[in-house]
């Protein structure tokens, strides 16, 4: 029997068939949890206890919401949440973008050997660090403060690292024709570096974003009272005390996912070069 | 014989035998220092660095020989007691294992369901974006929403994991109260939370291979499996490696997740090294012992990270 064209031209399309199947079948298997949240989250707490599940609700709850605000005070923890994270965000862009230019474009002995050091730190492991510093903020009294949860964030070697990549690719002969100008160091940064670095710099946003909103540990460790609690904090406090109250879980949980979800639908494209970045060779 | 000679500030004199006196920021022709603008420049850094970095290692370093408990005043030096009785402690290696067994169940699941899915979304499939965005959203969301969901989801009556494994004949599992359970369900979720990064990341790798490889071998008759094994995983090796050590750190650490699914339990099955340190930490106040556990979890990490360089001297191609 011969192998005629049409005969691989099948196999080829029911292999791609197979293909798209399987992907899209494990796209929505990783997608189901989210969905399920959001459906539990406006049910009635009777449509939530059966068997077997329920995917719709008959009516739609969205009281949930207003009940579990009413619980705890999502709406302080939320505030304390974006608060931080947005002052850390801008906090970091300001210091690793001195470092960075440091780093990329200034000259003194030892220059390399200190930024190689800085990135071994990165190597350490966060638990080493995390004891000691709740100390320094016990000595310098800031536990349960706003300065506990920003301070320590403002330094990134991560940051520094991203940022003095990107400088690097920067040509100099902008700053030289600068320099000849008049410009001083802190003004080339200012004018040429910075403008000139935005995906770098938005890239770095998002990713410290993320990682103080999402931070859980080290509010556990530093925060003691209800009204400096974070999103995050909030939730696994309410997850105790309420614990088989799903509708009001799920709701609470769609709070703390909705802000990051929503981020990162619109710049996506930044946390994946983000996170090519962290992966290429020098 | 030598002179001391001013220089003028253009810099242009060149006794290269003679001591000449220079301005402090000139000390070369031509080769100025600029530390004293970059200290200026990485002053906030180092502040916070020194503060919440450099001084908690060292710091963390010289607790791990004292016994204190922080609120009671003083510290009293007492060796390697801590590191002994760390070791002598049962719950220690109980610790150990839990978290060993989660790494290493977790990292090589992990690689192999993203290098498959990379591959795959390498191939013409319509809607790639959509679905790289899909499959990336659970490493976005924090791990305390990701582990109440992920509770819910594992409710031995009305969660929709036992609801799926009823299609396939299987019974229900108690999965967060059963003791043998619980590290399951754990590696489940940290893998669904964790596996979109080295999708990304081995997508870039795969990306980065010539097609002409293929090509070449293609030609030679080589069909997908020999080409799979000969051309894209040595390849890709640069980023398997990297992908392995940056997985197995970072699962080593595991703590938001365990924290908020399991509390460590049931019966300490799922407790895990972070979890321990942050309890004698935080709970017990055993401030010494927490910080000789926690060097101890570095010590590991350090030594892992170094085993597999070397081991990536031979086998990863265009390695240092």
């Amino acid at each position: 029997m011969s192998f005629n064209f049409s005969m691989v031209k099948t196999f080829k399309i029911s292999k791609s068939v197979l293909l798209h199947l399987v992907i899209y079948a494990i796209t929505i298997a990783t997608v189901i949890p989210f969905i399920w949240m959001i459906l539990t989250s406006v049910k009635n707490l009777n449509e939530i206890f059966i068997y077997p599940p329920k995917w719709l609700p008959s009516k739609f709850h969205f009281d949930n919401y207003v009940k579990a605000f009413e619980a705890a005070p999502f709406g302080r923890y939320y505030f304390n949440s974006i608060f931080v994270a947005v002052t850390v965000t801008i906090g970091q862009l300001f210091t690793c973008s001195l470092a960075a230019f440091v780093f990329a474009r200034m000259k003194f002995k030892g220059r390399d050997i200190l930024f190689y050091v800085f990135l071994g730190t990165m190597m350490i492991p966060y638990n080493v660090t995390m004891i000691p510093s709740f100390m320094v903020l016990y000595w310098l009294g800031w536990v349960n403060t706003y300065q506990a949860l920003i301070v320590p964030g403002l330094a990134s070697a991560f940051g520094v690292f991203l940022l003095r990549q990107f400088f690097i690719t920067i040509p100099k002969e902008l700053e030289e024709a600068a320099y000849i100008d008049g410009a001083t160091k802190f003004g080339v940064l200012r004018r040429i570096i910075l403008p000139l670095s935005k995906p770098a710099l938005a890239t770095l946003a998002i990713f410290t974003f993320m990682g103080v909103f999402n931070d859980f540990i080290w509010a556990l460790i530093v925060i003691n009272s209800e009204d400096m609690r974070t999103v995050q904090l909030g939730l696994s406090v309410f997850r105790d005390r309420y614990l088989t109250q799903w509708d009001l879980l799920m709701a609470g949980s769609v709070t703390a996912v909705l802000p990051i979800l929503i981020v990162f639908f619109f710049a996506q494209k930044y946390f994946i070069r983000g996170i090519t970045l962290s992966g290429l060779k020098e | 014989m030598s002179q001391t000679v001013t220089v003028i500030p253009n810099n242009e004199v060149a006794f290269t035998d003679t001591k000449i006196k220079r301005p402090f920021f000139n000390r070369r022709p031509g080769k100025k220092s600029d530390l004293p603008m970059a200290l200026l420049f990485l002053s906030p850094t180092l502040i916070v660095f020194s503060a919440f970095i450099l001084f908690p290692v060292i710091f963390s370093f010289y607790l791990s020989f004292q016994k204190w408990n922080m609120f009671g005043g003083k510290s009293t030096f007492v060796g390697l007691d801590n590191y002994i009785s760390l070791f002598k402690n049962p719950d220690f290696w109980l610790v150990l294992k839990n978290t060993a067994i989660y790494t290493f169940a977790t990292v090589p699941l992990n690689m192999v369901f993203s290098l498959m899915i990379a591959y795959a979304l390498g191939k013409k499939i319509y809607g790639k974006k959509l679905l790289r965005t899909a499959l990336f959203a659970p490493v976005v969301i924090s791990p305390v929403a990701a582990a109440v969901i992920w509770r819910w989801l594992y409710d031995p009556n009305f969660g929709l994991i036992n609801y799926f494994l009823g299609f396939l004949g299987i019974g229900a599992i108690n999965w967060l109260n059963d003791p043998s359970a619980a590290m399951f369900a754990l590696i489940i979720m940290g893998v669904w939370k964790t596996f979109g990064i080295n999708m990304i990341l081995f997508s870039a790798g795969l990306q980065a291979i010539p097609e002409n490889y293929y090509e070449a071998a293609r030609i030679d008759g080589a069909g997908p499996w020999a080409r799979f094994r000969n051309i894209t995983i040595p390849m890709l090796s640069p980023t398997i490696f990297f992908v392995t050590v940056m997985s197995m750190i970072g699962s080593f650490q595991v703590f938001d997740l365990v924290y908020v699914l399991t509390s460590g339990g049931p019966l300490g099955s799922t407790k895990v090294l972070v979890f321990y340190i942050y309890e004698y930490a935080f709970k017990y106040f055993q401030m010494g012992y927490a910080s000789a556990a926690s060097y101890v979890l570095f010590a590991i990490l350090f030594a892992f990270t170094m085993i597999q360089i070397r081991y990536m001297k031979d086998k990863v191609y265009g390695a240092i």
